[in-house]
């Protein structure tokens, strides 16, 4: 059962081949064998999950329910989910149990999904590599000595070992599709806006975005569905029609111009996952699109503006953190002040502490201006890039992340250098488009991932395009040894 | 741009983060080099460019005055650090 994607299960369900129960058992078994080594959940909610596959049995079995009514998934741990511990990979909320539940967990109950458990991640989502998280590292199912990516590291490795058939993620600068990347997975960011926020925690919130994480783009497509939408409880959730994103899936791509950025192939892409981009762009020449050299002129300048307006806006929003109404409260504070210091300095980990630190230095007297308006001045630069390129071309095509998953280890010395890695990433968020990241081959066990990147809204062309390739190419179906 | 020992400690102090001593030379190198990748912003003339705060230019949603919310105090005391006749306590603020 483990081995079927979610429209397969979908389908197995509705006509009875198995019970959620059944599949739910599958899956929890799996998870009870193979989490001790990956680490990939926080939190298993198997009592919770077998009354919700009870649930759905009884709505399938009066041939009610959708795609989704009995199909096991997790959730990011930092999505907050009621009566369950939501964390946030950080020891601030290792004590916090959700009052109420996310309006993208409560759209996955309402279409009678079953819900594994928590997914580790890095801490706050802040990082690259899931090596952030109170709760120790998350190892990549295709190399153990590799990281799965991050920040929804957790999300990745269980799909990837199979132990679950898709999950959420979150992106403010590349945290669903870098991990895709280093997985084998599909991961797609919506549009900014796009999937509401209500009770995901916020970390960027002029970035984050949630979406799904699977191992197809026809999977992408079904979860979308009900993550989408309207939320009166997020002020920047968009009021915009839903389009039936798998209605696109199967449509030719013959004619579908895409743009190659210069900048995504220079310097600093490692020379094999250059080569299996190529191929891959190839593959989609073979499909009938046509390819054309662009130029996203402002590139290098992404990270540095991204790690001026990130930390700023999570200086701001980990404020909340202050030990008094919920979560992690040092021991016998002796005034106020030390209740507020020793709270934060103790509940968060040094990754966090570094960005909330930068933050309030960038926005601090004096430094406005050189620092933060200068960063939202480039933020326009290189949005405009991209309005520029969707003149003409439809989709966007490069690498996710020069090179394939690094060691453990390998670059938390160097928070710079570890920055880096999102490169290819993070201007996608800055501008609030669209992107998936998809399965693209490997160099030797180590999966890649080529990024598709879209104009606002136009994720039905983005499920659409990979869609196609997946149809002719077979990464996507590649299991790590071990977890076929 | 290089920060030392006592930018560290003020801005720390800013941010309500108690920093162990023997953390801030680390802290003082890893900030100092991250402001030394976002100075490379410096490279580029934005005099003619507007700020862009948010990817979207939406304008802010009105809702009507309505109550939405219910009161669940019991709900969210539940979780609390400390609280003590339906109030959250801290150490004494006036003497």
């Amino acid at each position: 059962m483990h081995t079927k994607t979610i429209t397969e299960l979908s389908r197995a369900l509705k006509q009875r081949e198995f019970s959620s129960v059944e599949l739910t058992r599958a899956y929890l078994q799996r998870i009870e064998r193979h989490n001790p080594a990956l680490n990939a959940y926080i939190t298993v909610t198997a009592e919770r999950a077998l009354e919700q596959a009870r649930a759905a049995d009884a709505r399938l079995a009066k041939n009610e329910g959708g795609a989704l009514t009995g199909v096991p998934i997790a959730q990011k741990d930092i999505f907050c989910t009621k009566g369950v511990k939501t964390s946030c990979g950080s020891r601030m909320l290792d004590n916090f149990i959700a009052p109420y539940d996310a309006t993208t967990v409560e759209r996955f109950n309402a279409a009678g999904a079953v819900m594994l458990g928590k997914t580790n991640m890095d801490e706050f989502a802040m990082g690259s590599s899931n090596e952030t998280s109170f709760y120790g590292p998350v190892k990549n199912p295709w190399d153990p000595a590799a990281v799965p990516g991050g920040s929804s590291g957790g999300s990745a490795a269980a799909i990837a070992a199979r132990l679950a058939p898709a999950a959420t993620g979150t992106d403010t600068g590349g945290s669903i599709r870098q991990p895709a990347a280093l997985c084998n997975l599909t991961g797609l960011k919506p549009t900014y806006g796009r999937v509401s926020r209500y009770g995901m925690i916020a970390f960027a919130s002029s970035l984050d975005q949630g979406g799904p994480m699977a191992r197809t783009a026809a999977d992408c497509a079904l979860l979308m569905q009900v993550m989408a939408g309207f939320d009166a409880r997020d002020s920047t959730s968009v009021d915009r029609p839903v389009p039936d994103y798998a209605a696109a899936l199967n449509d030719s791509i013959k004619g579908l111009k895409i743009g190659l950025p210069r900048e995504y192939f220079g310097a600093g892409l490692d020379g094999k996952v250059a080569q299996a981009i190529d191929a891959a762009v190839k593959e989609y020449e073979k499909l009938g699109a046509v390819v054309k050299e662009i130029s996203l002129p402002n590139t290098p300048l992404a990270v540095p503006v991204y790690y001026v307006i990130a930390p700023a806006e999570c200086s701001s929003n980990l404020s909340r953190f202050d030990g008094v109404r919920y979560g992690y409260r040092c021991k016998d504070p002796v005034d106020l002040l030390d209740l507020y210091e020793r709270s934060r300095g103790e509940g968060f980990g040094a990754e966090v502490k570094r960005r909330i630190m930068i933050g309030t230095y960038v926005l601090s007297a004096g430094y406005y201006d050189a620092y933060y308006l200068k960063a939202q001045k480039l933020r326009r630069l290189i949005s405009d890039d991209f309005k520029r390129a969707f003149e003409q071309v439809d989709v966007i095509m490069g690498p996710t992340a020069p090179t394939v998953a690094f060691n453990l280890g390998e670059k938390t010395d160097d928070p710079v250098t570890m920055y880096l890695s999102d490169i290819y990433t993070i201007a996608v968020n800055l501008a609030g488009l669209p992107a998936i990241s998809l399965p693209a081959g490997f160099v030797g066990k180590r999966p890649l991932g080529l990024q598709v990147i879209g104009n606002y809204f136009d994720e039905p062309r983005l499920l659409n395009a990979v869609h196609q390739y997946q149809k002719v190419t077979d990464w996507h179906r590649r299991a790590p040894e071990g977890f076929e | 741009m290089a920060l030392t020992a006592s930018d560290v400690k003020k801005i720390a102090r800013l941010a309500r983060l108690a920093v162990v001593e023997q953390d801030i030379p680390a802290y003082a190198r890893n900030l100092s080099n991250i402001m030394g990748l976002v100075e490379q912003m410096n490279a580029v003339d934005t005099r003619e460019a507007t700020p862009m705060a948010h990817p979207l230019e939406l304008p802010a949603r009105l809702r009507p005055d309505q109550i939405t919310e219910t009161i669940q105090r019991e709900l969210f005391q539940s979780i609390a650090p400390r609280v003590e006749a339906g109030l959250y306590l801290v150490p004494k603020v006036i003497e």
